[in-house]
């Protein structure tokens, strides 16, 4: 069970995409897991063929927990016939070659429920974590699972009590342990706007480039020279990061919020940029982001698009050092050399952690930022 | 509807059969002058005679031999065997003939056989007469094995087993010959099918012979209880009625298995075992069993009565996996 976040210390295996004897290599998408965050796809990180499953759909196991095991090239299958899953985690035996490195394995406690319960749970995508047994050694029983009544998660949406929590979790522990500084600057974005209205009047809807993509491009291609806004803030200091990740804050209908990473945004032109930012908003929305899309995130870019309000301040999430925040373009009055123009602006914000950088710094950052949209084709 | 008991239900069912098929004859021990160990076949001699109702001597291996071959030889023999521990001594006959001589013939040669035998505990007989061995029995491919548990059964198993062209062992359980109660004129009842005695919704209680009774009790004060047991009477211990098992057990999710046997590599653990294969996700708490202690059976009444299985241990066990 990969981390998916700080926060996270348990997930349930939902479904699982490949079957014992599939060949998988990286990046492939092999199960997915329903955590506090909502319904994710789990990527594998190595090439080879499943040799056998730990884990059935439905059960939900704690970090670090195998879930499957993976032969490489040439390696012999497990020694035991693969086959059966094995319905009780406490007795999955210790990865060999599986797992990227991540948190050890988590001592498991056994989960009781009857067979009939965990039958009924696994039809109707209940989590039996979720439920109270009433058994006789308060095994979850056939009526316990009937008694429950949860929404299924996956894949009509994400179940928003447990996301509800997991933002709590992690925005107070950004506010109980990172020193945030605050900086703003207004900048006027006309420049960039019209380039984007002739860019997009030669291209088709679908091809397309809004405002967003140039701002987290921008922010990306900023942090190449700014690398004490990027990485994370661990154990006492800060690992700067050289891959730049940028999380997309993704406010969810219903309520909610994700931020996953769009990988190596420095490094993508607009264009394809801004396909992955269409793919993951339709994504999120629908509940389905996939692991490293949900762990990676370097930094965080929150952008309030046409319809918020002229600025915000917002709360980095940890163990990240930095969240990158613009506000609604609107045209204000603005001085243009000696005279005052009606010009689209925008406000842009930096929240930062002390530990790490200083509001100098963070200025110098903010101003790189403006000036690589100022060359918009550049980007 | 007549009025009878268990042991006239199976007498009568003895005269039926002799009467309609003069090829049928009834050999055993103290079966003739005696009247049957059990008094079931109390004036039968008298009826049809010595040479259909025929004393044997104390040889076992030898009237239970003898019958099998005069099965083979088209007759339609019933051999009553004084109690199942006596029938060890015509084990050999009884597997490896009766039970063989069909497939290592070829097919040429069938053995249409019934033997009768009593079985089970609690008349203060002693270990040697007192013990439940059908289970034994129904490991053995080739035999039917029946458990007739009520006198409805007694009176309609019989015809069916003479017609079966295999060996069929019937186990009577001794403490049911006494039973007294109304069976219809006509009695027609089949020897494949288990019959759900009681209508049940949280539990399944499933049992045999002997017990059945007991289980019934104990579903009566489980109902005081708020507790509805579905009792499921196998009547047929080889070839098991697994749909009957696991229809009812998919019905009510839990099962306690009743079984004057021993438990050890019982009837019980195979009808568990079979659940297990058959309906392991319908499921709700594990299966227990009431068996016999794996003791000899002891003579003394109260030591006896503790060994085995009682309507209050099958109430406990349903209550146990049902948390109450």
């Amino acid at each position: 069970m990969p981390s998916l976040g700080a926060d996270m210390e348990a997930g349930t295996l939902v479904e699982w995409m490949r079957q014992p004897g599939d060949e998988v290599t990286y990046g492939d998408i092999i199960a997915v897991v329903e955590t506090d965050k909502g319904a994710i796809e789990v990527e594998v990180f190595e090439d080879g063929r499943i040799d056998r499953i730990l884990v059935e759909p439905g059960t939900k196991v704690p970090v670090g927990t195998p879930l499957a095991e993976i032969v490489g090239a040439g390696q012999a299958p497990h020694a035991e016939a693969a086959g059966e899953p094995v319905p009780n985690p406490a007795s999955a035996p210790p990865p060999e070659v599986t797992k990227p490195a991540a948190a050890p394995p988590a001592p498991t406690t056994l989960l009781r429920a009857s067979p009939a319960a965990r039958s009924l749970a696994a039809e109707q995508g209940i989590d039996l974590g979720t439920i109270t047994g009433t058994g006789p050694s308060g095994e979850i029983r056939r009526a316990d699972v009937e008694a429950a009544e949860q929404p299924a998660m996956h894949p009509s949406g994400p179940d928003l009590a447990p996301m509800r929590r997991a933002i709590a979790a992690a925005m107070e522990r950004s506010k109980r342990e990172i020193p945030h500084y605050y900086l703003t600057h207004t900048m006027d974005v006309s420049g960039p706007q019209s380039w984007l209205e002739h860019y997009n009047s030669g291209h088709p809807p679908a091809e397309r480039i809004l405002l967003g993509a140039l701002l987290v491009k921008a922010s990306a291609l900023a942090l190449r020279v700014f690398p004490e806004f990027n990485g994370f803030y661990e154990q006492g200091h800060h690992a700067p990061s050289d891959a730049i990740h940028v999380g997309l804050a993704i406010a969810i209908r219903g309520g909610g919020l994700a931020a996953p990473a769009i990988h190596d945004t420095d490094t993508l032109p607009l264009g394809e940029l801004m396909v992955k930012m269409r793919d993951l908003v339709g994504r999120v929305r629908k509940g389905g982001f996939r692991s490293s899309e949900v762990s990676d995130p370097t930094v965080t870019v929150s952008a309030l698009g046409d319809r918020g309000v002229e600025a915000l301040l917002p709360v980095i999430y940890p163990p990240q050092v930095a969240i990158i925040g613009f506000g609604t373009p609107l045209p204000r009055a603005w001085a243009v050399g000696d005279a005052v123009a009606v010009r689209t602006v925008l406000s842009a914000s930096l929240a930062a952690d002390h530990r790490v950088s200083d509001g100098h710094r963070g200025a110098l950052f903010l101003r790189r930022i403006e000036e690589l949209l100022q060359r918009p084709e550049a980007l | 509807m007549i009025q009878t008991t268990y042991r006239e239900a199976m007498r009568e069912a003895i005269r039926t059969a002799m009467q309609d098929d003069p090829g049928t004859f009834l050999m055993g021990e103290d079966v003739g002058h005696y009247g049957g160990c059990y008094a079931v076949s109390k004036g039968l001699l008298k009826e049809f005679g010595p040479q259909r109702i025929r004393d044997t001597p104390l040889s076992e291996s030898g009237f239970t031999g003898a019958g099998i071959g005069a099965a083979i030889g088209g007759m339609r023999p019933i051999v009553e065997i004084m109690t199942c521990n006596f029938s060890l001594l015509a084990l050999d006959q009884i597997m490896n003939n009766a039970a063989t001589i069909r497939h290592m013939s070829g097919g040429q040669f069938t053995v249409p056989l019934v033997i009768r035998m009593a079985t089970g505990g609690g008349r203060q007989l002693g270990a040697q007469h007192s013990h439940s061995l059908e289970g034994w029995y129904a490991h053995i491919p080739g035999l039917r094995i029946l458990a007739p548990a009520t006198i409805e059964d007694a009176r309609g198993m019989l015809a069916p087993a003479l017609a079966d062209p295999d060996p069929v062992l019937i186990f009577e359980n001794a403490l049911l010959y006494n039973d007294a109660g109304e069976i219809p004129d006509e009695v027609s009842v089949d020897i494949d099918h288990a019959a759900i005695r009681r209508e049940g919704s949280d539990i399944s209680l499933i049992t045999y012979g002997g017990s059945l009774g007991k289980s019934l009790a104990a579903a009566e004060t489980l109902e005081g209880e708020g507790i509805s047991a579905e009792v499921l009477d196998l009547r047929v211990l080889r070839p098991l009625d697994d749909a009957a098992i696991l229809v009812s057990v998919a019905k009510t999710r839990r099962a306690v298995i009743v079984d004057e046997g021993w438990r050890s590599g019982s009837l019980s653990a195979e009808i568990a075992m079979r659940i297990m294969e058959g309906g392991f996700w319908t499921l709700d708490a594990p299966i227990a069993r009431v068996c016999s202690a794996e003791v000899p059976m002891p003579y003394a009444r109260h030591l006896e009565e503790a060994a085995m299985p009682g309507t209050a241990q099958i109430v406990a066990a349903a209550r146990q996996i049902l948390g109450r």
